[in-house]
């Protein structure tokens, strides 16, 4: 069961829409085990026996026909009350409430904004637990979708038309999450996680995530901050400290102390990221992060570069 | 039994000089140049069977790829090119043109008539959609497939996104078949309005003509919804008009509505026909009439009504007001009602019978089983939240499939056994049909049920590779093999149509016993049909003369 996450919630968002679902399985269960029954039993009971009868020609019967009709619309009523209910409590209104988060859909990741506090990463959103957090959900290219399953419900991300979304988790944790929604080439390398932590951690967290690194002392960092300016990195990359300041591609200042790289297709080490640096199609075949044809040294200095801030 | 010899005589009596213009030819252009509403229906399920294969491979290339996490037998392109064309094909290649092909068959001679009420344009649906979907398939060969799935989202079906011709050769073929099927429609329509047999009043109308009469009225009312919106699409991307980019103020969101305003209806397009069959089969086999004649039909019209009214159930992830959401989820429970009538009708069609378990029954009571999971599984996407966690999973592929695979396509199995003998003159074999029967049975529920697992574990559909979390592996490495285990049943089902058509045992002309006015003439029927049609007095004919003791029309009700 545990592996169920629609059915294994981790907060009370979610947890809403858990016990109505297997609620709702339940009944359809055994409206299934009904039918099935009712079939099997006919295929038992009447099939054709040798020197059998013709059966009786019944035409119908009005009053089967009214139950059959009426128990299905009480039921789907009672369902249709606790579908209200439970909308209510999944997805409550964000009305007069300014958002904590942006979080923008880009071909094939995802850009976390913490509004408050200016934290910006990518892919991986951190939490305080206990705490509902309100994102605004934006696309910067085509349609994407939002979802935390074990957090909640899912929520598309629309190019011109925002969506709010509450977030919450009950404990501490990482929680997978995934684009819902086709996007293109890599859709299936668009997830991301969502890290809750006791809110003294998260505060360091944001703390840390805040800090502006300085230039890096060690040669090869050094050389790989020059290269990082000189190459088009800063185009579409946003780096605090640094000229750069796009988001085209995720941000990359705090890129070190984070879990996966490229939504999710590798873990993030300093071996992955030379590699993606190489050649990001080897990784994630169609992203729309260029292969520079780096030589391995400048692989070396730019990966030092940017796990420098570790 | 038979009290009534028809369609033994030979063809060449009587009729006279028109029969020079409407005699098929057996040759390839006779095939070709015909307007004979029987050889356009074999065409239809011929097309339709040829695409069944595409579609088919497309998907064992797609269950290959997904049978272990991160593999790389296919790249990502191609994996979103075969899906869409599997989609696409599915969809618009294999279960429209097959149930087009049994509707134009059957109703003719279901209803006494000679022919469609326009022949002629009955040839021309057919050959738009044969274009249509070679059309689609060209587009392999000319920079590649369209690859933004079957609903083509806007904006990633715009040029910005899906820059390849891909996509307009999909609009392009899309819009060629829509004209061709509203025009089908239309005929049908004319057709069962004006061509049945004296005495054939609607209440005594085969169930099966029923559906499809109603479902023609459905294709007409969807399918100009979607021609609009592909013509609005291919202006955006040949003429750079707006309609659906937001970076220019257009709108990603009227495309979903515009496409489901369309799409829903369809997915009832494609499954009403299915439900005529099964309405004609299971009494056949369980040799009782119908259960509750008018509540089968009358749902039928409920359905087509409702089916107006649900499409935003497709967009309930989009993030639209409360309102608006409950609304249509209150109209996609209601639609639940009507469907479980029926299949509670069929299930006590069942009881007190004497039922024989041809393959073509027991295709139609798997379908029953099948179907009947798949409409469940419907209704949680009705409900809101649960709709909020599982759609754009795999719990909505698993669902879908459940509908078309264990509903269109295990109906029109029992279809293809039911009615071959009457298309051919030959029975299908009944021990390949059994293996068929148990190969689809095990691999459908092999594949597909592993799927609402895999959703509810959180999967995304459409995404080429996956993480390697707990089970996802192995559960998607069952589906793959059950994927094998439909290829096997195709196979013998295959081997089965090309050796029964060559040695089947004769048919004659009433092999089940059957009452509907298709089995009062010979198998294959000949160029106008009937010599002469039996008299109507009921709703089964040919019962009525076999036992006019116990004919229908003495029970009072079925006037
Ligand atoms: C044309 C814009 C563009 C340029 C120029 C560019 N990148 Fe990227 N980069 C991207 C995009 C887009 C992604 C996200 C790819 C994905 O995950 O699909 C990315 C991802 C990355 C990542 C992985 C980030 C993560 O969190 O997964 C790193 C590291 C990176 N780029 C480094 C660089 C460096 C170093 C340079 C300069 C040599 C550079 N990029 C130049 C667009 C660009
Ligand atoms: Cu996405």
């Amino acid at each position: 069961m545990t592996a169920l996450d629609t059915l294994n919630p981790m907060s009370p968002l979610a947890a809403a829409i858990a016990k109505l679902f297997a609620a709702v399985l339940v009944i359809l269960g055994l409206i299934f085990a009904l039918v099935a029954v009712l079939v099997v039993f006919a295929i038992v009971r009447y099939r054709e026996r040798p020197g059998a009868q013709l059966p009786r020609q019944i035409l119908g019967s009005d009053r089967l026909e009214i139950v059959w009709t009426a128990i299905p619309i009480l039921l789907l009523a009672v369902i249709f009350v606790f579908t209200v209910k439970v909308m209510h409590a999944a997805s409550p209104s964000a009305a007069s409430r300014s958002p904590d988060l942006l979080v923008v859909g880009h071909q094939w990741w995802w850009e976390v904004n913490y509004l408050k506090s200016g934290v910006v990463t990518a892919n991986e959103l951190h939490l305080p637990i206990g705490q509902r957090v309100l994102i605004r959900l934006e696309s910067a290219d085509v349609i994407h979708d939002f979802w935390v399953p074990r957090l909640g419900r899912k929520l598309d991300a629309i190019p011109g038309h925002p969506g709010y979304l509450w977030l919450e988790a009950d404990a501490p944790g990482v929680y997978l999450g995934a684009c819902a929604e086709f996007c293109g080439a890599e859709h299936a390398w668009m997830r991301f996680e969502v890290v809750a932590q006791p809110p003294a951690q998260f505060a360091a967290w944001e703390q840390a995530q805040l800090a502006v690194p300085p230039v890096p002392r060690p040669a090869p960092a050094l050389a790989g901050r020059k290269l990082f300016v000189a190459r088009t990195c800063v185009n579409c990359h946003r780096f605090a400290g640094t000229s750069a300041d796009r988001h085209v591609g995720p941000d990359l200042t705090h890129l070190a102390d984070r879990r996966m790289l490229a939504g999710g297709a590798v873990a993030n080490t300093p071996s992955t990221l030379a590699q993606w640096l190489k050649d990001p199609n080897s990784i994630k075949p169609d992203s729309h992060m260029p292969n520079f044809q780096l030589s391995d040294a400048e692989v070396a200095e730019l990966a030092a570069y940017l796990e420098s801030t570790k | 039994m038979k009290g009534y010899e028809l369609g033994e005589t030979a063809v060449g009596a009587a009729v006279g000089g028109e029969r020079a213009v409407w005699a098929p030819h057996e040759s390839l252009l006779g095939w070709v140049a015909s307007v004979d509403h029987k050889q356009i229906g074999i065409m239809y399920m011929v097309a339709a069977f040829a695409f069944f294969g595409l579609g088919g491979i497309e998907a064992l290339l797609l269950r290959i790829q997904l049978a272990v996490p991160h593999n790389n037998f296919l790249s990502p392109e191609t994996f979103n090119e075969l899906f869409t064309m599997h989609g696409t094909t599915m969809i618009f290649l294999v279960a429209m043109p097959l149930l087009t092909g049994f509707t134009v068959y059957l109703v003719p001679l279901m209803i006494g008539a000679r022919d469609m009420a326009f022949p002629r344009l009955n040839a021309m649906s057919f050959w738009l959609q044969v274009f249509g979907g070679v059309m689609l398939y060209f587009s392999f060969f000319a920079r590649g497939a369209p690859n933004a799935g079957w609903f083509s989202y806007a904006p990633l079906s715009e040029s910005a996104y899906s820059f390849g011709s891909g996509q307009d050769y999909w609009i392009l073929s899309l819009l060629v078949m829509g004209i061709g099927t509203v025009a089908g429609a239309i005929n049908v329509i004319a057709t069962v309005a004006t061509l049945r047999v004296r005495a054939m009043t609607m209440r005594r109308l085969p169930l099966f003509v029923w559906m499809t009469f109603v479902n023609s009225f459905l294709m007409l009312m969807a399918l100009p919804i979607l021609n609009a919106a592909l013509v609005m699409l291919l202006i955006d991307r040949q003429l750079h008009a707006h309609f659906f980019t937001p970076a220019s103020g257009g709108s990603a969101i009227l495309w979903q509505h515009y496409f489901w305003g369309f799409g829903h209806p369809e997915v009832y397009i494609v499954i009403l026909p299915a439900f005529g069959m099964i309405s004609e089969i299971i009494p056949v086999f369980a040799r009782k009439p119908i259960f509750g004649y008018e509540f089968v039909a009358a749902s039928t019209v409920a359905i087509a009504f409702l089916s107006f009214a649900v499409w935003a159930h497709h967009m309930f992830a989009v993030g639209l007001s409360d309102v608006f959401n409950l609304f249509f989820a209150v109209a996609s429970m209601s639609i639940a009602v009507p469907t479980g009538v029926k299949v509670f009708n069929w299930t006590a069609t069942l009881y007190g019978g004497r039922l024989r378990f041809t393959t073509a029954m027991m295709f139609a009571l798997a379908f029953l089983v099948m179907f009947t999971i798949g409409g469940l599984s419907g209704v949680s996407f009705a409900v809101v939240p649960i709709d909020w966690q599982l759609t754009d999973t795999y719990y909505l592929v698993a669902h879908l499939h459940y509908v078309f695979f264990g509903g269109t396509v295990l109906a029109s199995f029992a279809g293809i056994y039911y009615w071959f003998p009457k298309l051919t003159g030959r029975m299908l074999s009944e021990s390949l049909g059994k293996w068929h029967f148990w190969l689809s049975f095990i691999g459908l529920n092999l594949t597909f049920f592993v799927q609402h697992v895999l959703g509810m574990m959180g999967m995304p559909r459409r995404v080429f590779t996956y993480p390697d979390l707990p089970y996802w592996g192995a559960l998607n490495m069952l589906s793959t093999v059950g994927a094998f285990v439909l290829l096997a049943a195709v196979v013998v089902f295959a081997w089965n149509l090309g050796v029964s058509l060559k040695h089947g045992e004769e048919a004659g002309d009433n092999p089940w016993d059957a009452w509907t006015l298709e089995w009062a003439t010979s198998s294959p029927p000949p160029v106008d049909n009937f010599t002469r049609v039996p008299p109507v007095r009921g709703r089964r004919p040919l019962w009525d003369l076999a036992h006019p003791e116990l004919a229908d029309e003495l029970q009072g009700r079925a006037a």
